[in-house]
């Protein structure tokens, strides 16, 4: 269920952690096989990190569901995540998300029919000077433009 | 300008160990491992500096240290807090990023003082640039034998590592940090006991913000005195400060404490052409909205702010001109504690659901005359009545909202639309 590549980064987590301590890589455990598997969680994802981490399923489960990162649903290839906050809405974010929605022809939440992106308002991400911006895999997008948006999506593929 | 933290920023490779030792980088550190300054001294510095908690609370952050049971058999730990969520804040990212090692040397330099050799720092699990930036600086550092075991036969141990969040505000708040260092949902603890007695995994632990870490070198190298002189009375020292919303230059600043707001607003381009200031929440979301007048009478201190009638909390201050719907900037701020409440306590649960659907209403144009009243009242309930703090700072901005720009939402909920053109 989890790869052997995937052991050997949670692995090198658990190593930070004291004797006995292990649960606490629980969540980067969850966030790399996320990744491994395109994007989401399955129950199955879940109990093998339970199993792996020795570590109650429920206690996984709920650390799968209380963090805003875990997908525990499908999702596009690339997921488009929009800050709309309040300093990123002073500068037009709420223009742009609409313009990403129509040119994709896709609601935030949803994934475009292609399956290929999906795109989700999320809270302030921490780069508020360089709003309106988004997160798209590790990187972020800042200062964007409706031509700034243009140029991303055509280099996703 | 930039003269602690982010000193390194307009250097070539900001965040190596060669730039950071080129500016007296690890000097400290190494006066500490050839035994030259005591535990006691550097309390005594502290103190004299007067720096205070840049996480919000502005806790001072000598006095913090010094109640950690150093003498207590056992394992201690010293952890960061780099969580950076609030709205509005994102100097914690660039010291990450440009300074990575000021916090590492910081964190070491706490971990001396209270006996801790074990040091996390936890980053929001979406800073992903700042979080390698940082490995890689904490690579640089094991490597010179600045950090680990009996470092350069001092005797001295301290190991560090980071940590990644995933997604949660709620996580920024100290006891749900730690919560989440141990691998659980990030839901803040009852206090006491306090970390300091019972912390991460059971132990004593200190935690502190990334910009209080990275203000600790220089610090000890310059004096607390030359730190305290930097700033004015109650506030010592330079403070990064944010500068978003509605300026020509939004960026991060790092000026001495009392500097006038105007300075300040100059240094971010002013607002845009044609436009006039309306209001100004100084300290990030979480801080309650200052009316343009009094914002152009402030220094930017934590007296001062709090004079006006607001906070200086994490130094995130949200520039708002003529062009912002009031009722649309408040109702974005509620929907965002509504969110990201842990559910934990009935009155902020109940309360921010609350808030944000009655704000929602007035949006949609269902507002009715009584809202207001009822806004205030449900706010009002909150203030005082969590386990955390997250419940206030969901309170605050709304009395402050409706106190200042009462006849914006009057206005949008007779009218069922916005008072300022081309919004709404
Ligand atoms: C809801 C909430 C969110 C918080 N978020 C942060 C944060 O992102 N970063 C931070 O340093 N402190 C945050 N704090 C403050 C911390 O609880 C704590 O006071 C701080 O990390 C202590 O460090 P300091 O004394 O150096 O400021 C938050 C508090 C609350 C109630
Ligand atoms: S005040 Fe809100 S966020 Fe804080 S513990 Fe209570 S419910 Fe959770
Ligand atoms: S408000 Fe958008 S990044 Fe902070």
């Amino acid at each position: 269920m989890i790869s052997d590549q995937a052991k050997k980064e949670i692995d090198i987590w658990v190593a930070k952690y004291p004797e006995g301590r292990q649960s606490s890589a629980v969540m980067q455990a969850l966030t790399i096989v996320q990744k491994e598997n395109g994007g989401s969680l399955t129950n199955e994802l879940k109990q093998a990190v339970a199993d792996y981490l020795e570590m109650p399923t429920i206690s996984v489960q709920e650390v799968a569901t209380f963090y805003e990162n875990y997908n525990n649903k499908p999702v596009g290839k690339h997921v488009i995540r929009f800050c709309h906050n309040i300093s990123c809405m002073l500068n037009g974010s709420d223009e742009l998300i609409s313009y990403l929605e129509e040119k994709l022809d896709v609601k935030t939440g949803e994934i475009s029919k292609d399956g290929l992106v999906s795109v989700k308002r999320v809270e302030c991400l921490g780069a508020c000077v360089g709003g309106p911006m988004c997160q798209i895999g590790d990187q972020y997008y800042e200062n964007l433009t409706k031509k700034g948006i243009d140029e991303i999506l055509e280099g996703l593929t | 300008m930039n003269n602690v933290c982010l000193k390194s920023i307009d250097k070539d490779n900001p965040s190596s160990l060669a730039t950071y030792e080129t500016m007296g980088g690890y000097k400290v550190w190494h006066k500490i491992l050839h035994g030259e300054l005591s535990p006691e001294k550097i309390l005594e510095e502290l103190k004299i500096s007067g720096l205070r908690g840049r996480g919000g609370a502005g806790f001072p952050t000598g006095l913090k240290w010094s109640f950690m049971p150093r003498n207590q058999e056992g394992q201690k730990y010293v952890v960061c807090n780099s969580d950076e969520g609030e709205p509005g804040t994102c100097h914690d990212r660039d010291i990450l990023r440009f300074n990575p090692h000021s916090v590492i040397e910081g964190m070491a330099i706490a971990g001396y003082v209270m006996n801790a050799t074990v040091g996390y720092n936890y980053i929001r699990g979406e800073f992903m640039e700042p979080y390698y930036r940082f490995e890689e600086a904490l690579k640089e550092a094991y490597d010179a034998g600045l950090l680990g075991t009996n470092i350069k036969g001092s005797k001295v141990c301290f190991d560090l590592y980071s940590h990644l969040g995933a997604g949660a505000y709620i996580c920024g708040e100290e006891t749900a940090l730690l919560e989440s260092l141990e691998g659980k949902k990030g839901l803040p603890r009852f206090k006491p006991p306090y970390p300091a007695n019972v912390g991460l995994y059971g132990k004593p632990t200190t935690i502190n913000n990334t910009e209080s870490f990275a203000s600790v070198p220089e610090i000890l190298s310059r004096g607390g005195q030359w730190f305290a002189d930097l700033g004015v009375v109650n506030s010592g020292g330079t403070k990064c400060f944010s500068v978003t919303g509605n300026v020509k230059n939004p960026a991060n600043f790092e000026i001495p404490m009392g500097t006038p707001f105007s300075d300040l607003l100059e240094l971010a381009g002013g607002l845009r052409e044609g436009r006039t200031l309306k209001g100004v929440i100084p300290g990030g979301s979480s801080t309650p909205v200052i009316p343009a007048a009094e914002a152009m009478k402030m220094t930017m201190d934590y007296d001062s702010i709090e004079k006006a009638g607001s906070m200086l909390g994490a130094g995130s201050v949200i520039v708002m001109d003529d062009t912002t719907c009031m009722v649309k900037a408040l109702t974005r701020l509620a929907h965002f504690y509504y969110d990201e409440s842990c559910g934990q306590c009935t009155p902020c649960r109940e309360g921010t659901g609350w808030m944000y659907r009655v704000l929602k209403r007035i949006m949609d144009g269902q507002g009715k005359s009584e809202d207001l009243k009822l806004l205030l009242s449900v706010q009002d309930k909150i203030i005082g009545n969590t386990i955390c703090a997250l419940g206030d700072a969901a309170a605050m901005p709304v009395e402050s909202f409706i106190t200042h720009f009462r006849e914006e939402f009057e206005y949008y909920i007779k009218h069922g639309k916005s008072m300022v053109e081309n919004d709404g």
